[in-house]
């Protein structure tokens, strides 16, 4: 395959930035998308340029450090990850136009390279969950429904990626926030701090900046691991349930 | 800060003053309409004069018209709160976007549908509002008692053709704004089930489609039949 890239390249956090092309041949269709920039950016440092900078690191699609804003959709045209994105989705002299995450709680460090510690300090303040100190408890000592199980694990799938908040067009982080919310909400382990934990991370989404929810849906179509918007209104139950009845002032 | 002022200048507290107001503003709606279907009646316009009169007399109503306007101009004042943030949340937008593909039209264009409506709204208010307030109207009797002639008002304002040609727009802007907002208000106060959204959704799917077309029925009727 040959392909012509657009790629937003930015030297650092204070430089202005803008879009460089390259031409890049010899692209295979089984070539996952970083592998392809692998390729480009051998290219680039053979010829003594810098290359090309982008976030990547299990390239399994579980840890949710790669990103990339490809062709107009985060992780580009599957609802996948970028790593596991293959150049068999794109077609023969196309060109592709690769942009960072674009949100104001996310800086640009370098090229395509973003600071999601926004998403970390979030998980943060939702602060700790209680357990019970001694010896290691039994399997199944607490029950819990399958069909509770399930939905904690479905909201527990998400990686932490950001492709919803770049789909997002308020640059907003609530499918993550949500995810993170009812994760812990809806286990019996989790109900201890479920109040002060949905308002701290609440609070902590906003002190961040980013935008509201639309409820437009963007985020879910976009997940690489599915996240549910259900999550969202849970999260507002949980929120609104929490201001009403706890004892935070 | 208290935590009620706390609570309502987060972002899901600001989106739930949005969705009480709104979901307040499509029960207001219903109303205008359920009272409005009498401008069909063909009985020279006695029934929808009467009824003009009970809406500007009656004290429950004058009750409810001011939380219509409490309403209104809360949905506007969060909505450019709201609208601010989100602009601000990013900066430095994409220069190539799919948004197509992940979200409906109207979803993403919530204050555009809703300027055009709130433009539409002041005209309209204008037009009868406040004619039938403070505005040198006919009056009839009907028995022994006086009423305002707001039927002729309106018949009169149906027979210009830009006129009906407004209405009919902006019915169709109002049902855009509505295909989202419906579900969208329910889904912001967290009601979000198994069972009942799929109702929400049918409902508002529906809802959004026969108010504003009956609602544009009307100047279409009078212009076709006077």
């Amino acid at each position: 395959m040959q392909l012509t890239l657009k790629i937003w390249r930015q030297k650092n956090a204070s430089d202005k930035g803008g879009f460089a092309t390259y031409p890049v041949n010899h692209v295979s269709k089984d070539m996952s998308f970083l592998e392809m920039l692998d390729v480009l950016n051998e290219e680039l440092t053979e010829k003594g340029e810098d290359p090309v900078h982008f976030d990547h690191d299990c390239r399994e699609g579980i840890c949710g450090t790669c990103s990339l804003y490809i062709n107009g959709k985060p992780h580009g045209p599957l609802q996948t990850t970028t790593c596991q994105l293959h150049m068999r989705s794109f077609n023969d002299g196309e060109t592709i136009t690769i942009e960072p995450w674009r949100a104001k709680a996310f800086p640009v460090l370098k090229d395509l390279v973003v600071d999601r510690g926004a998403l970390d300090r979030i998980i943060q303040a939702g602060g700790y969950v209680n357990v019970n100190t001694g010896g290691v408890p039994d399997a199944n000592e607490i029950p819990i429904p399958k069909t509770i199980a399930e939905l904690a694990m479905d909201a527990a799938q998400c990686i932490g990626c950001g492709a919803c908040v770049a789909a997002c067009k308020n640059a907003s982080a609530m499918l993550f926030t949500s995810a993170k919310v009812s994760q812990l909400a809806l286990l019996p382990q989790g109900r201890v701090e479920r109040k002060t934990r949905a308002e701290k991370m609440v609070a902590q989404m906003d002190s961040e900046g980013f935008g509201a929810c639309t409820n437009t849906g963007a985020c879910e179509a976009e997940c690489p691991k599915g996240i549910s918007i259900t999550n969202i209104a849970r999260m507002n139950r949980e929120y609104f349930s929490a201001v009403i009845s706890s004892d935070n002032l | 800060m208290s935590w009620v002022t706390k609570t309502l200048k987060s972002t899901l507290g600001r989106k739930l003053i949005m969705a009480l107001t709104g979901l307040f503003l499509i029960l207001f709606l219903t109303g205008h309409l359920a009272g409005n279907i009498q401008l069909f009646f063909n009985d020279g316009g006695q029934a929808f004069n009467i009824y003009a009169k009970f809406m500007t007399s009656n004290p429950i109503v004058k009750l409810l018209s001011y939380l219509t306007y409490i309403s209104v101009m809360g949905h506007v004042a969060y909505s450019i709160m709201l609208g601010q943030l989100n602009k601000a949340a990013r900066p430095i937008g994409y220069a190539q976007s799919g948004a197509s593909t992940n979200s409906t039209w109207a979803s993403r264009n919530m204050g555009i549908l809703g300027t055009v409506i709130l433009v539409f709204l002041a005209g309209h208010m204008y037009s009868f509002w406040y004619q039938m307030h403070w505005g040198g109207i006919p009056t009839v009797m009907y028995g022994t008692e006086e009423y305002k002639d707001l039927y002729t008002v309106v018949q009169l304002a149906f027979q210009q053709t830009w006129m009906v040609a407004l209405y009919v727009i902006a019915m169709g802007f109002l049902g855009f704004h509505l295909s989202h907002g419906f579900s969208s208000a329910f889904q912001s106060l967290g009601l979000n089930h198994v069972k009942y959204s799929p109702a929400i959704k049918a409902i508002g799917n529906l809802y959004c489609i026969v108010v504003p077309a009956l609602f544009a029925a009307m100047p279409l009727y009078i212009y076709f039949t006077s």
